[in-house]
Order: structure tokens, then sequence, then C-alpha cells
């Protein structure tokens, strides 16, 4: 997807942001779920799968909405299966591989630390429906951030070969994040209608806790890298469209099915 | 994995003003893990407003061997039930 084409209505601008949001948590969502049944024990097990349905009840009622702002008679079903790779626009971070637990665990913590900063300000968005989703995925979010900040420190504090494992994913996955808090057109007139938040000071207050979690963790804080990804403007690695192929498996061979 | 952690015991509050009631158990490494695990295992169905959980290992049980001794004298004594009263009619949630 490319940038907001050149006096585009604010419609537009106003869907795509809200989708954004939405394709985020779809596929982080997807993501978690592939760990059912395979996670190290039982209750984490129950555990990775509530986030997943936290993620993807977030994912529903942003792109319901999404589909309502882009009035074209999408729905959420049409939005979340029947686009392909270039026109999602989530974080490209969410879109990695699952890795060990310890490189899930890291993954979780980045864009939990993300979501917290963006549903609290989301939360007094001058968009009211905005303003009522980001209220209840807030909650679901600090329960998502006590859980992978829980984890960052035990294993990062673990033993050598956890300490090892979980350093190595922090310093493969950091560079995913210059795209967190780098604003675009679309960042910057959502900002202007009030609908969005300032994106400079939540960068301040989201790299501070993630530093004050790495200490905890006992973990080297990464370098900032130079980063060829933009997964809200559609430039995705190539993992998305193998995730894609399989969530979207069953709607596109046999349209319309019903549960 | 989760062999390798303690056992937990979990008690969960269902409402506010009720007890907690022992629900089960969870393995977690830490307490703060033990806490997590069990609103994931025993609250997904809005079972619980507030958990406790406590190392199995410091839970003190009676020895079954003793349970002559400690629970037959109670047998014979029924008068200890507040059966031989007559309840008035106003009161209604006793």
């Amino acid at each position: 997807m490319s940038a907001l084409p050149a006096g585009a209505a604010p419609p537009e601008a106003h869907f795509r942001y809200v989708l954004r949001l939405a394709d985020t948590s779809l596929i982080l969502g997807q993501r978690l779920a592939a760990w059912i049944g395979h996670a190290p024990a039982l209750e984490e097990d129950l555990g990775l799968a509530n986030l997943a349905l936290d993620l993807i009840g977030q994912a529903r009622l942003l792109l319901t909405y999404a589909a309502e702002l882009e009035g074209r008679g999408r729905d959420e079903d049409a939005l979340a299966f029947l686009r392909d790779a270039p026109e999602f626009s989530n974080l490209a971070l969410a879109e990695l591989p699952n890795g060990d637990f310890g490189q899930t665990i890291v993954r979780q913590w980045l864009l939990d630390a993300w979501q917290l900063e963006m549903y609290e300000a989301l939360a007094a968005s001058s968009d009211p429906r905005l303003a009522a989703i980001a209220a209840k995925a807030l909650k679901e979010t600090r329960y998502h951030y006590r859980f992978s900040s829980g984890w960052l420190v035990r294993l990062g504090d673990g033993t050598a070969e956890s300490h090892a494992r979980v350093q190595r994913a922090l310093d493969d996955l950091w560079r995913f994040t210059t795209e967190f808090f780098t604003p675009d057109e679309i960042d910057t007139h959502m900002h202007a209608l009030g609908v969005a938040p300032a994106l400079a000071p939540l960068a301040a207050r989201w790299a501070q806790r993630v530093a004050a979690d790495l200490a905890a963790a006992t973990l080297r804080h990464p370098q900032t890298q130079p980063y060829p990804w933009h997964g809200k403007r559609g430039v995705h690695t190539e993992h998305l469209g193998h995730l894609l192929s399989e969530m979207q498996h069953l709607p596109r061979s046999y349209p319309g099915v019903q549960w | 994995m989760s062999q390798d952690w303690p056992l937990f015991e979990v008690f969960i509050r269902s409402r506010a003003g009720l007890e907690h009631k022992h629900v089960g158990s969870v393995h977690a490494a830490d307490t703060r893990m033990a806490i997590e695990h069990a609103r994931d295992v025993y609250t997904r169905r809005q079972e619980g407003v507030s958990i406790w959980v406590v190392r199995s290992s410091d839970i003190v049980a009676s020895d079954p061997q003793e349970a002559e001794a400690l629970f037959e004298p109670a047998r014979d004594k029924v008068y200890r039930h507040p059966t031989f009263y007559a309840i008035p009619d106003e009161v209604k949630n006793l």
C-alpha cells in the first residue's frame, strides 16, 4: 500500500489509520495462536491462547470500524481474509515467526509496550468510537504487558542459556521497532484532526519503559539500526505471505463458507 | 518443563463478599507466574474477582490416619447443629 495519495479525502486516511491498528492486532494474534498445543507448559498454552483471543477480538472491533469508514461494502471478514500481503498495514514486527519461546516473548513484550502507549493515548482520541475500542483494549494490554515483561525478566535473568537466547532474539528484532514511532503522512494528518496522538512523547515513554525492563532482565540494550521495512505502508518481510496463506486458506477456497 | 516447577494451590473469590474457595492447582516458577497461570486457567469464564495462590508444600494437612481421633468425636453431638430453634418467619436468610 503506497502512501496517502495527494489530495486524498480525510476518510481515506482515517480508514487506513484504523486499519493499521487492526492489522497489527490481527497478525500478532494469528502468530500467537500457532503456539496452541506447542507451548512449554499447559498453563502457558492457555496463557498465549488468551493473549491471541484478546488480540483477535481487538482486530474484529477495529476491522469492523475500518470497513464502515471505508464505506465500500467490505466487512471485517473481507478485510481479514480477502486482502493480499501488500494491502496489509501491520507493523512488520508482528508478522515475524514465533521462533523459540524466548523470541515470541521478546516480540510480544516490544509490541505490548507499544500498544500500551498507543491505546492509552487513543483512549483520549477525538474519535469516540476509536476511544472506546482503545479503552477496552487497554485493559487487555495491561495484562499482556504484565505477562510478557514478567517472562522477559525471568528468561533474561534466568539461566545462561535462557539469557543468551533472549539476548539474541532482542538483537534480531530490535531493528523492527524503528517503525513504531516514525510518523508518516497518515499519522501526522490524523494527529492534526485530534484522532491520533503525537508519536514523539509516546516514543520517549516507550523507550524509558523498555530500558527499565531490559535493566531488570540484565539484558544489553541493542543499538538502533537502519530499517528497510515499513509494514504500516505495506512493505513487508517474506513471512507475511506465508502467514496469510494459512490464515486465509479456508475462506478463499470456500468463499462464503459458514462455520 | 512445568513438572520442574513447584505446585501452587489456587483459591478464587467468585464475588465480593464471598470467601475464597479452592479450585485446583497450577505449576509455576514463581508467585507472579502462579497468579498469571491461575488467572489464565481458572478465571477464563469470569469465575473470579480475586485470586490467592500458595505453594502446595506450605500447606499443612491433617493426617488421614488420625481421621477417627479428629472427626469421630463430633458425630454424636447433634446438639451443636442449630436445628432446635424455631426460626421466626421474618428471618429470610439464615
